[in-house]
């Protein structure tokens, strides 16, 4: 594991009007770090993901990634910068092709950046991005209307598009709900295979046990405070952290 | 997009036992793809409809019957460009834009400008007042490009009023009395092949750079901008783009119409240019382009045939877009390319 810090954030905290969504959060992330984020529904971690993407402006604390203050910033600088981020309600473009909802982020300044010049064909290279998470390479399936991919493929698209920004940093905010356990068995090994390829990942997950076989860390968010933080085994045995998934002890009848 | 597609509840309602069906033609099937050079007849199939359009914009002028239809044919011209230009702007970029008066308005006041003031040749002026015209557009919209659906529409549906207000309270640019004669093309044979050139530039090059990956990246704006910008890419900036390109065609048509007729004034912000070109949009079909153009270059002449009811028109502008959205919303364009792709017929069920 490598000790470069890619992600800091110090005192992170957002109130919606009276309600404190996100309370005083610190974090740090290493590269290389598969970080998972758990905690009951409504307790702050979509606004998390919100607020270091810049979607939403955080009311006090700092966020810096790889040295660089992004609190405050707009989100395509922060994707710019290497952060890229599925969407929870995935909104594919719906009246592109599968393959070309890559196109969008295939153009952005970051890729030609990266790339140094021309992609090239940016169609094939749309194509391959779509056999990484998990498309077949036919004639078909990635040149079907988005809003006709079944929602199995619409996470796999969600993926494909952070990942064709060529980010050092993923987070992925809910790709595994909704999904059958098969499709669920086929993504985890894609998972695998981003982090084998370098990438630190930020996941959001509901689906604990398939969470846990990846992640190397965990955090617990509840009513918006971090309880807890550390390798998955040692998180899910703290009190608070079992209080807060499922309720305190049950009273005997 | 092969196999049947069933049909939709039509009018008549379905015989017992019976369905109706949709298929594609075979020959449409076997232009898709490589095999579209396979013979005359597919490429015929391919090209018929384009060639169609350019031979009958082109002969168009000579089978007018006189000076009059001509004039009437440079109107509905700018009236198209301003339709493809709406079209654009709503269903490829998301800016849902009812202030096309307001880009003729700036753009004829640019062109004029340096025609009348500066004695520029009509065509440079036209060219500077197209380009420079959108830029303007551009430039004051910025700040509105934020706003989405129909709050970026009522703020542009507003902005003509507003131009227009400053120049009658500042008595500038000729206030209400309107600046004339300007110098303008003087031949209708100019006037009118100089429209149709642009209207085919206009729709090929839209339709082109809406399948290019520029015009993927607009297209993302309007699907979700929310995912443009976790793509690092700017959405304003984008918006801007497709605003600059849109306005483009708006002010085109009114640097063209200043100098159709000789004269630049308030009636350049008309409300009628901003409303006409929805209609002939709703009436074409939306998001094809070519179809908001035909159902400009359809409206306007019968518009010009009510010229007796004077106010009265802009109910019928009211009228096709009631009439249409509720007996015919795919319009015109859709329906027509659905009958040139597919035949229905009746199926045991």
């Amino acid at each position: 594991m490598n000790d470069e810090v890619i992600l800091e954030i110090k005192g992170l905290t957002k109130q919606f009007g009276g309600v404190t969504a996100v309370n005083n959060v610190d974090l740090t992330l290493h590269r290389h770090d598969i970080l998972g984020v758990i905690g009951p529904n409504g307790s702050g971690k979509t606004t998390l993901v919100n607020l270091i993407t810049g979607f939403v402006k955080p009311t006090k604390g700092k966020i810096i990634y790889l040295g660089h203050n992004i609190t405050g910033k707009t989100p395509h600088v922060i994707a710019d910068r290497g952060i890229a981020r599925t969407f929870q309600v995935m909104r594919p473009y719906a009246t592109l092709a599968a393959y070309k909802n890559l196109i969008v982020p295939l153009s952005s300044p970051r890729v030609k950046r990266m790339v140094g010049g021309s992609l090239g064909d940016r169609d094939a290279v749309a194509i391959d991005i779509l056999e990484e998470v998990g498309f077949e390479r036919d004639a078909y399936v990635p040149y079907k209307l988005a809003s006709s991919l079944p929602l199995g493929y619409l996470k796999r698209l969600e993926l494909a598009r952070c990942l064709a920004l060529r980010p050092d940093l993923i987070i992925c905010d809910e790709v595994f709900s909704g999904l059958s356990m098969a499709e669920i068995a086929t993504m985890v090994p894609v998972m695998e295979r981003l982090h084998d390829a370098g990438l630190t990942i930020i996941m959001i997950e509901h689906r604990l046990r398939e969470l846990f076989r990846l992640a190397n860390r965990v955090i617990v968010l509840n009513f918006g405070s971090k309880i807890a933080d550390g390798v998955p085994a040692e998180v899910m045995e703290m009190e608070e952290v079992k209080a807060a998934y499922m309720g305190t002890e049950a009273v005997p009848c | 997009m092969t196999g049947a597609t069933e049909a939709t509840a039509g009018a008549s309602p379905a015989p017992e036992g019976r369905r109706k069906e949709r298929l594609d033609r075979g020959l449409k099937v076997r232009t898709e793809g490589l095999y579209a050079v396979n013979s005359y007849r597919e490429i015929t199939y391919l090209v018929g409809p384009r060639l169609l359009l350019i031979l009958g914009l082109a002969v168009l002028p000579l089978l007018l019957p006189n000076l009059y239809w001509q004039r009437v044919l440079c109107v509905a011209g700018a009236y198209a460009l301003l339709a493809i230009s709406f079209d654009f702007l709503a269903n490829y970029v998301g800016l849902v834009c009812v202030g096309g008066a307001f880009m003729t308005g700036v753009g004829g006041f640019t062109a004029g400008i340096f025609t009348y003031y500066l004695h520029v040749p009509w065509p440079i002026s036209i060219l500077l007042g197209t380009v420079l015209g959108a830029a303007l557009v551009t430039l004051i919209w910025l700040p509105s490009l934020p706003l989405r659906g129909i709050y970026f529409a009522i703020l542009t549906f507003m902005f003509p009023f507003l131009a227009r207000g400053v120049i009658l309270a500042l008595g500038i640019l000729g206030g209400t009395e309107g600046l004339g004669p300007v110098a303008g093309m003087d031949n209708i044979w100019i006037e009118n092949y100089l429209v149709i050139v642009v209207l085919l530039v206009a729709v090929f090059g839209l339709r082109r750079l809406v399948g290019e990956d520029a015009g993927i990246v607009l297209r993302g704006v309007k699907d979700n901008d929310m995912a443009v910008q976790a793509s690092g890419i700017s959405v304003t900036r984008t918006k801007a783009k497709g605003l600059f390109i849109g306005s483009l065609a708006g002010c085109f048509a009114g640097a063209y119409i200043v100098h159709l007729y000789n004269f630049m004034g308030t009636s350049l912000f008309a409300t009628d240019y901003s409303i006409l070109p929805i209609a002939a949009a709703v009436m074409g079909g939306s998001g094809t382009l070519a179809g908001p153009m035909l159902g400009a270059l359809i409206l306007t002449p019968l518009s010009e045939l009510l010229r007796g009811f004077g106010q009265l028109r802009v109910v019928l502008y009211a009228l096709v877009l009631v009439g249409f959205i509720l007996f015919k919303p795919e319009g015109l364009l859709n329906w027509l390319t659905r009958k040139y792709h597919q035949f229905e017929k009746w199926t045991k069920v």
